[in-house]
This record gives structure tokens, sequence and C-alpha cells, in this order.
């Protein structure tokens, strides 16, 4: 009797560890949505007094933050459009083809998609003032462009290799072109692939501060991570209520996005139906 | 398969139309991505500057950024956090705790795994400067953290002043160790269970078993693991730049904000770039780990 209670403690203490793990990770976040619908939050968590959505329509209403929503989205919006058809157009050769330098090419691709950005920010500066492109949205956005490609050239060739080349051949054995393949066999068939890289290179973006940061100057081209930050920093951390409403509705995009993924990835496995039949 | 490709014209070796095809990525990526990393190699021998004498003239001066570098004593400082931040946040906090995550979580009640799963995500998936923000305000002097304390009878700790490197370590764990958890996931799932029962029939003890079978079965996702968790710490800016600016005085100057402040805010580009050069070296050695160990 004893020897099986011992046995059931035992087999809770994983549960335990767990559970404790799990609050440490889950405080700091309870706080920012408690804190965002507290008339009058403060740097602790707490129960508010009232349930208020006052936090919500202060931020939402005012027409600096709009403007910094705006531009973020723009931004990653134009910057995901962007990967998605230039890395698209370019795997398909690096799958479809022989070429003589691919497998350099693959790995130099592979390479740079590790390389920590941050190290590279300076001269990227340089280069945006002499280019002009300094304090220019869309300059962001084309820098933005070249430093997700190589992840978008990497999972979109290797998604690409598994869409199976007999469908695209029956469709050219029909009278389609090259083109008309890619359009209406291979993309249909490559929504995840699209889905997965879209979604990751915005949010990448969506979240990025550095790159903002150092490429742009005037407050009135600021996307939302700069204004958050311009917002901790400005108000100091007086206004708790407002900087926790901001702080979530800049975080929604990223995690509804990741849960979407989630449901394209596991969709991704069972791409191999394809062909059956 | 090859019958149809000769028959088809866009599939000869001879068509060259791919080259259009991968023109605008890789015109884009090189203007953007590749001439930049050229720049730090080249900039980092000069004395770029925004403003003063220098400004107007760029001129070649050799090692001399790097001499001074050296001579630094602030370099050190800033490599050595970023060493303390390196080990502390990724190459233990992160692998240790997503590891013990994965292997807890194993073979354990759905909804619970799901609920901690949910949990260790959300702080990844988090945009750093909200991460920032919500362990700032847990790790404040009027924080959660300092509110339990006080609750089970201890006194509040100053952390963002007495224990600054401690803490942004911490955040960094919160906010990174998702990724690792995922990876060991995978790889322990991989793990064939028969091997593990045979040890358990053989009389091994869980610790044995965990020792002697389980890490060496996963250390090629160990090393993976390891080499891209680094990468993604060693440029981390936003989390510690909005938690502590660096400070107080220098205790949480890692070579990326050491980096910034040199090149924006002392206006020594130049200077800067030759920090950023070193951060870059030491992500060109990982990341030739990396795909060595993809390769294989």
């Amino acid at each position: 009797m004893k020897r099986m209670k011992r046995k059931h403690a035992v087999r809770m203490v994983p549960y335990a560890i767990l559970a404790a793990i799990g609050l440490c990770f889950v405080l700091p976040l309870l706080w920012v949505l408690v804190a965002s619908v507290d008339p009058n939050a403060m740097q602790t968590l707490k129960m508010p007094s009232r349930l208020t959505g006052g936090n919500y329509a202060s931020v939402l209403s005012d027409g600096g933050n709009q403007r910094a929503f705006a531009i973020g989205l723009l931004m990653s919006l134009g910057q995901a459009v962007l990967v998605v058809l230039l890395a698209l157009l370019a795997a398909y050769p690096l799958s479809r083809y022989q070429l003589k330098y691919k497998k350099p090419f693959m790995l130099t691709v592979l390479f740079m998609t590790s390389l920590p950005i941050t190290a590279v920010m300076v001269p990227v500066y340089q280069l945006f003032l002499s280019l002009k492109l300094y304090d220019n949205v869309f300059g962001v956005v084309l820098f933005y462009v070249a430093s997700s490609m190589p992840y978008g050239i990497w999972m979109l060739k290797n998604f690409l290799d598994a869409v199976p080349a007999d469908l695209e051949e029956a469709a050219w054995v029909d009278g389609a072109s090259v083109f008309a393949g890619i359009r209406k066999v291979v993309a249909p068939l490559m929504v995840p692939g699209i889905c997965t890289v879209a979604i990751f290179t915005f949010s990448g973006s969506w979240g990025n501060f550095f790159v903002p940061y150092i490429l742009l100057q005037s407050p009135g081209n600021f996307p939302a991570s700069l204004k958050l930050y311009q917002f901790f920093g400005q108000y100091g951390m007086a206004d708790y209520g407002k900087l926790a409403a901001f702080s979530v509705m800049y975080a929604m995009p990223s995690i509804v996005l990741y849960v979407l993924s989630q449901r394209f990835m596991s969709k991704g496995f069972g791409l191999q139906g394809g062909t059956k039949g | 398969m090859s019958s149809i490709a000769a028959a088809v014209p866009g599939r000869t070796r001879k068509n060259r139309t791919w080259i259009y095809f991968l023109l605008p990525s890789v015109a884009i990526m090189l203007l953007f991505f590749v001439y930049p990393i050229l720049l730090t190699f080249f900039y980092s021998f000069t004395n770029l500057a925004l403003t003063g004498e220098s400004a107007k003239e760029l001129k070649f001066i050799g090692i001399d950024n790097y001499t001074h570098m050296f001579k630094d004593p602030t370099v050190r400082t800033g490599i050595w956090n970023t060493i303390v931040f390196l080990l502390g946040s990724a190459v233990i906090g992160q692998q240790v705790l997503g590891f013990l995550i994965a292997l807890l979580m194993k073979r354990k009640n759905k909804t619970f795994r799901r609920i901690i799963g949910t949990v260790v995500l959300a702080g990844w998936v988090t945009p750093e400067i909200v991460c920032a923000l919500c362990l700032y305000s847990f790790f404040g002097d009027e924080g959660t953290l300092n509110a339990i304390l006080g609750f089970v009878g201890a006194k509040g700790i100053a952390w963002l002043y007495t224990m600054p490197m401690f803490t942004v370590i911490l955040a960094n764990i919160w906010h990174g160790t998702a990724f690792s958890m995922l990876v060991f996931q995978a790889a322990l799932d991989d793990v064939p269970s028969e091997i593990e029962e045979a040890a358990v029939v053989d009389g091994a003890s869980r610790w044995q078993i965990l020792i002697r079978i389980t890490i060496p079965y996963i250390k090629d996702s160990i090393t993976t693991n390891m080499m891209l968790v680094t990468l993604q710490t060693l440029g981390v800016f936003g989390l510690i730049y909005a938690m502590t600016g660096g400070g107080p005085g220098t205790a949480t100057t890692t070579l990326p904000i050491f980096m910034y402040n040199q090149a924006f805010v002392n206006y020594q580009l130049g200077y800067g770039t030759a920090i950023s050069l070193l951060l870059l070296l030491i992500g060109i050695v990982l990341s030739l780990f990396y795909i060595r160990s993809m390769k294989s």
C-alpha cells in the first residue's frame, strides 16, 4: 500500500516540474493580457477591479498608432509577397533542371540562411545612405526581401522537390507551356509551402526591431515594432494599460499566423497523394 | 521520365531560360546581402565615420581598428558578456530546459502536453519587443516576481540592477526555449522505444538509459540545435536593448549592442564595422559547421 502510494507520487513528479515550468512561462504573458484590460494597470500582475476596453480604444484611435500598424503591415506583406514570387521563380529551375553549379549554389543559400543579420547592419546602413534609400520604407522592404530570400529559396526548392514532376509533364504532353504548368499544376500543389514561407517571412519582419531601427529615422515611417519601443521609452512605464494593449495587438498577427502555419505544415506532409490513382 | 523530358522543349540542357528565373532573386541577394558582407571586410580597414574630420575623407587605416579593438577594455567586456550570454541563455539555458520539457512531456497526458507546449511556444512566437516588455515588468521592482517573493515573505530584488546579465539570460531563455523543445521532441520521437524497453528489462535505471542510450542516439540533433540556437542568440539585440539598453554601465553590453553604440552613438562606423566583422566571423564559422552537419 505504502509502496503504491510512493510509486504514484513518483509518477506525479514530471507533472509537477512541467507545471512549474509552465507557470514561469505563463506569468509574464498573463500580465500583458490582464493589464491590457485593466483601467489602472500596474507593473505587477493583479486582478483588475473592473474590465475595460478603454486601453485598446485609445491605442486604436491614435492616428500615429494606426499609421505604424499600417506601415508594419505594408512592409511585411510586401516582403512576403515578393519573397514568395521571386523564390518560387528561382526554386523552379533549381528543382527541375540539371544545373552545373546547383549544389554549391544551394549550399551557399543554406549558409546564408543562418548568418546573423545583426552583423551586416552597419554596412547596410552605409549602403542605404549611398543609394538614397535611408529612411525609406520601401528600401527596408527590399532589404527584408534580400535577407529572407535564402530561406525562401531553400524552403520552396525542397517543397518543389516533393511535387512529382510527372504531373507537370503530363500537362506539357497535353500542350501546356512551362509557365502554364507552373501556374496550373505546380502552384496549387505548392500552397502549403507557399503559405509556410509567406507566414514565416511575414512574422520575421513583423517582429523585427533592429532592421527598421537602423534604417528608418522619421517617426512617421516607423512600423509597429519601433512605435512600441518608442512608446516604451517616451511615456516611461507610466501607462501600463495602453502599453499592454498595444503589445497584445502587435503580437496578435504573429501568434495567429503561427497557429495557421501549423495547419499548413501538417497538410504539407500529406502532399504525396498527388500522383495516386 | 527521360523520354518525356527530351520531348519537351523546356527541359533540354542547352536551354538557358532558367537564368532569367534566377536573376531577380540572385540580384537582390547580391546587392543587399552579399555586397554588405563584402563591405564589412572593406570598411573595417577604414576610418569611416558619420561626423567629424574623418567623415569627409575615407582613408585606409590598415588594421588600426583592430589594434584599437584589442586595446579597448570595453571590447573585452563585450566579448565576455557575449560569451556569458551565449552559454547561459542558448547553449545551456534553452537547450537544457528545452530538452527537459521534451523529455518530461513524452508519453504524458495529451491535454496537459498541449497546455504546457502552447505556453512555451507563446513566448517564442511573441515579437521580441513585446517579450522585452513582458519580462521587464515581470522582473521590475514592483513586478510580478517581487510580488510573489513578497507574498512568501522574501525580500524583493532589483533584478535589472543587481543581476542584469542573469535577468536578460532568463529573458532569452523564456523567449527561445520553444525552438529547442520542438527540435528535441521530434528527435526523441525517433528514438525506438524497443531499445529503451530492452534496457529496462536488463535492469538499467532511468538515468542510465538517458545517459547511455537516449542522449547518444539524438546527439546529431543536439549538435545541430546547438549551432542554430547559438547563431540565433549571437544576433540578439532588441530583447537586451529594450530591457537594459546594455546597462547598467556595460553589464549587459553584448557585441551587437557594443557595435550599435560605436557606430550610431559614437558615430565611429569603421570601428563599429570592425566589431560587426567579429560577429560575422563567429557566425560564418558556426554556419559552416551547421552546413557540414546538414550535409552528413
